[in-house]
């Protein structure tokens, strides 16, 4: 089967950021004058000045939203931008999905924390576009009796104001006009200043709210199609593996079952299983007669593969040679051996499940007139492509529904899901939903990779670190995806692993950063925050070692080594790899510190027992510090009492919305350090639900409070970076409150047997 | 299969089902009632908790044949037009992200609040522990609990 396999997340970020590019090629206008379906039942004109904005005469405002909706907001935070510049009374306000038309619509996708980046300067100039031709509108109508200048009229609050006169028109008085006006170009509109935002920097309520609490929100699994029939999959669990044989006889003689069939594995990159799907009239009649098939499967050609197998070989590959020397300045090596004081560390992070509350699933309706799509994602367009290709039909014979997503962190970024929720609609040729239960999503996911980094530093005779190396092990994501022959490039192979260890924002004259493979059959990929999360645990970790070692408190030790060059750039190796990654501005990285540390009392008495840990990281260029407080019981039980951020994102367009975001992210990373691991045996997950992939609880849940820094820059990501400095903050915080340091994550409370410092 | 009447939200369904059938794929797939979720099928997540007379019950664990005649409270049914006071306790508090396990927040912290009115934050801790929330909003569920409860500060 052939499949497009170029596919990297550059690709992915890149069809992601293009949000205003369609600005550039001009807007849609297919026609600003329209007498749409909804339009004619009312008898009424629509006013469409571009393809983000509708107006009706009622005063009432359609905001088209182009990123998928999963949590972050972007169907409260974008219509902020677009009503700011038109100056809507948000009260007037209704929001819609864009439809997956990517000719039209460039910023479908969302990853890499971009949805508000993206968005930034396309969908202001959206809403100054068409407020410059509703005041046009109000000129033209008033001019009718005595002329009126532009420069006399404002747009306010959904109306446009004769200053002169005091003269008011609503926004739906002018549709008819502004509907036969010309188009005035985007671009030569300037955009508002700081000070006159209007919704920009207020904590506005999500527009979704209301109906996530009346259960009224329909996300993909709510898709109910007239005539619709429910599928499962029972997926081979090795990796690798394939079916050999299956008997369904009990299971087709089971209530409501309507087909049993194989189904193909699909290759990179879609990686999918393959296995037998059954199809039912009830999602529940097809999880009961899954459990009656009774499967044979070869384990596949990786079938021994454990995660014992994959640590026996940690040791070899980090004391070996390195497959790609990502940095080397200096001379590391000879300056740790005769640097004042030498330490070495190693830091270990085990796979890592995704564990969206929503199960994947999709519904698909192959039809002989075209195939419609009703699916929860991050990448809308993929998959409209990747069911075009398979089914062989062009990509506009598929239309793809994107609903509301429970959850994503990065797994709906894959469309795995929807190929085969193709796969299973077109033998049925009925619209089918197929369901993943949370044993198949546990076991199924593309994880976190399992990496292991190897550090070494030499402090100088004053303790300042004069060298530092970092060797990155992991299983990497480019390898799971991307076609074999790419993989030859050893740099190819670490584009995803070293980012964030790229640039060190303390001021080393020796650093060197390389890294090495470790073979894996395991599914990997982008888990929130990539990369960055496990190697700012390493590399924050790190920095903490060292100024125990100088004998200096970790806060003051890192401010005492921060480089002194002011603007650090790094390598575009990592999975914020835009090609206009901007360099890492020291000043920012130490303001995050020095909030985090203030509005936590950092040095202030602490109860018994307990520890402080500060951690501060730069990704997806955000800025964010965490100071973390932290107790462990003498059985080992650990306890994150309260966790205090501080936040640099540039402009904060919805402060709440980005203080949502950051307590999301700490509890999301939370649970790699309190909560369960993905293990491998016979390369299969070992675990299957909850109840052994344990994640944070509410009872574990630490009080948080988020500082946000006061900014008038562009705004930049947040559904990924308070992720990365958490683990290194707790972990910290642990080593102060118990003496001992976190070398593996998750943490096995069997360390802290005969810790001296653990409270009774 | 039998023939099965069910009363939810004020009302009778009835279906021929299997009486074995979860509750939670009777209210989702047989009566559209899609607003209670499927989380984990293991009662390990609360996603699906639904109300059997007054009480939070996870439907995924709960065979049709077993409701009988008790009332059954969903989502749709805890508060016309979301007039719940822990429904405008959680829009005040702005709690949902993706939204996908608050139906099942909301109708187990109803229920705790129906049986202990003046909770205190750590008897919300224990009582909400069995309802996983992935976009960690756990802090603003508390916070609405204690503001259902007129306690908030």
């Amino acid at each position: 089967m052939a499949i497009e396999t170029d596919v990297s997340r550059r690709e992915f970020l890149k069809t992601g950021a293009a949000g205003g590019a369609a600005l550039v090629l001009g807007f849609y206008l297919p026609s600003r004058r329209s007498r749409g379906r909804a339009a004619e039942a009312e008898g009424s004109e629509i006013f469409k000045p571009n393809a983000w904005i509708r107006i009706t005469p009622d005063n009432r405002i359609t905001l088209l939203v182009e990123k998928p909706e999963m949590g972050q907001g972007p169907r409260t935070v974008v219509p902020m931008m677009i009503a700011d510049e038109l100056e809507a009374d948000w009260s007037t306000i209704r929001i819609e999905q864009a439809p997956t038309i990517p000719d039209i619509y460039k910023g479908l996708s969302t990853g890499g924390s971009g949805g508000v980046e993206d968005t930034w300067p396309g969908m202001r100039k959206v809403g100054a576009q068409a407020r410059e031709m509703l005041i046009a509108a109000a000129v033209e109508q008033w001019s009718a009796s005595a002329a009126v200048e532009r420069k006399d009229c404002r747009a306010e609050n959904g109306t446009v104001v004769h200053l002169p006169s005091g003269r008011r028109l609503t926004y739906g008085a002018l549709v008819e006009t502004a509907s036969k006006l010309p188009e005035i170009k985007a671009d030569g509109i300037a955009l508002k200043s700081p000070k006159d935002y209007r919704y920009i920097g207020k904590p506005i309520p999500r527009t979704d709210v209301p109906s996530k609490v009346d259960g009224s929100a329909a996300f993909g699994i709510d898709v109910r199609v007239p005539g619709m029939l429910y599928a499962v999959i029972a997926r081979c669990p090795h990796f690798g593996g394939k079916l050999v044989s299956f008997d369904d006889r009990a299971a087709k003689a089971m209530r409501g079952v309507r087909a049993i069939f194989p189904v193909d594995p699909l290759p990179r990159p879609l990686n999918t299983a393959g296995g037998v799907a059954l199809v039912a009239d009830s999602t529940w009649a097809a999880i009961q007669a899954r459990k009656a098939l009774k499967i044979t499967w070869d384990k596949g050609p990786d079938g021994s593969e454990s995660t014992e197998s994959l640590r026996k070989q940690l040791d070899g590959l980090a004391g070996g040679p390195a497959t790609f020397v990502a940095v080397n300045r200096g001379d590391a090596a000879t300056a740790v051996g005769a640097a004042a004081k030498k330490v070495e560390a190693y830091y270990e992070l085990g796979f890592q499940a995704h564990a969206t509350m929503e199960p994947m699933n999709t519904t698909v309706h192959v039809r002989d007139d075209g195939i419609e799509v009703w699916t929860p994602t991050q990448w809308a367009e993929r998959i409209q492509a990747t069911v075009a290709q398979l089914s062989k039909v062009s990509p506009g014979k598929v239309t793809v529904h994107m609903t509301l997503s429970g959850g994503s962190f990065g797994r709906r970024a894959q469309w795995d899901y929807a190929a085969e929720a193709w796969q299973v609609a077109n033998e049925v040729k009925k619209p089918v939903q197929l369901v993943w239960t949370r044993e198949d999503d546990i076991q199924h996911d593309f994880y976190r990779p399992y990496s292991h980094h190897r550090l070494a530093a030499g402090l100088d005779s004053q303790s300042s670190v004069a060298a530092w190396s970092h060797r990155v092990v992991s299983t990497p994501i480019r390898g799971y995806f991307d076609p074999l022959e790419s993989l030859k490039d050893p740099r190819h192979l670490a584009q995803q692993e070293l980012g964030g260890a790229d640039v060190l924002p303390y001021g080393v004259p020796n650093f060197r950063l390389d890294f090495a493979p470790l073979h894996s059959a395991a599914a990997r990929a982008w888990w929130r925050s990539v990369e960055s999360g496990a190697n700012a645990f390493a590399m924050e970790c790190f920095i903490d070692e060292l100024a125990h070692a100088a004998g200096r408190d970790p806060y003051q030790f890192r401010l005492d080594q921060l480089a002194a060059q002011r603007k650090l750039g790094g390598l575009n190796l990592s999975a914020v790899m835009w090609a206009d990654n901007p360099p890492l501005d020291v000043s920012k990285f130490e303001g995050v510190l020095r909030l985090a540390a203030e509005k936590s009392g950092w040095g202030s008495p602490l109860p018994a027992g307990h520890g402080r840990g500060i951690a501060c990281h730069f990704s997806f260029s955000t800025y964010i510090a965490h100071v973390a407080e932290v107790s462990v019981d003498k059985d080992g039980a650990m306890r994150v009492h309260r966790v205090v951020s501080a936040v640099n994102c540039g402009t904060a367009v919805n402060p709440d919305g980005v203080r949502a975001m950051t307590e999301g992210a700490i509890n999301y990373a939370l649970t790699t350090v309190l909560g369960g691991e993905i293990t491998i045996k016979d390369a299969a997950v070992e675990q299957s639900n909850f109840n052994d992939y344990a994640v944070v609880r509410m009872s574990q849940a630490p009080q948080i409070e988020v500082h946000i820094v006061p900014s008038t820059e562009d705004p930049t990501g947040m559904g990924e970076p308070g992720v990365p400095p958490l683990a290194p903050a707790v972990a910290n915080a642990i080593f102060a409150a118990t003496g001992v340091r976190v070398r593996r994550l998750p943490v096995d409370p069997a360390i802290f047997k005969g810790a001296h410092a653990v409270t009774s | 299969m039998s023939a099965i009447t069910l009363k939810i939200n004020g009302r009778d369904y009835d279906a021929d089902l299997d009486p074995a059938t979860p509750l939670l794929w009777a209210l989702r797939d047989t009566f559209n009632l899609t607003g209670t979720k499927f989380g984990c099928g293991a009662g390990l997540c609360g996603a699906c908790t639904v109300h059997l007379e007054g009480e939070a019950v996870r439907s995924c664990q709960t065979p049709v044949s077993s409701v009988g005649a008790r009332k059954i409270t969903t989502i749709e049914g805890l508060g016309a037009a979301r007039s719940h006071p822990v429904q405008l306790a959680w829009i005040a508090e702005q709690v949902p992200q993706c939204g996908y396990c608050q139906s099942g927040q909301i109708m187990q912290a109803a229920a705790f609040l129906a049986r202990s009115p003046h909770p205190t934050s750590d008897q919300i801790d224990q009582a909400m522990s069995g309802n996983i929330c992935r976009c960690g909003t756990y802090q603003r569920i508390r916070r609405a609990i204690l503001r259902a409860a007129g306690e908030a500060a």
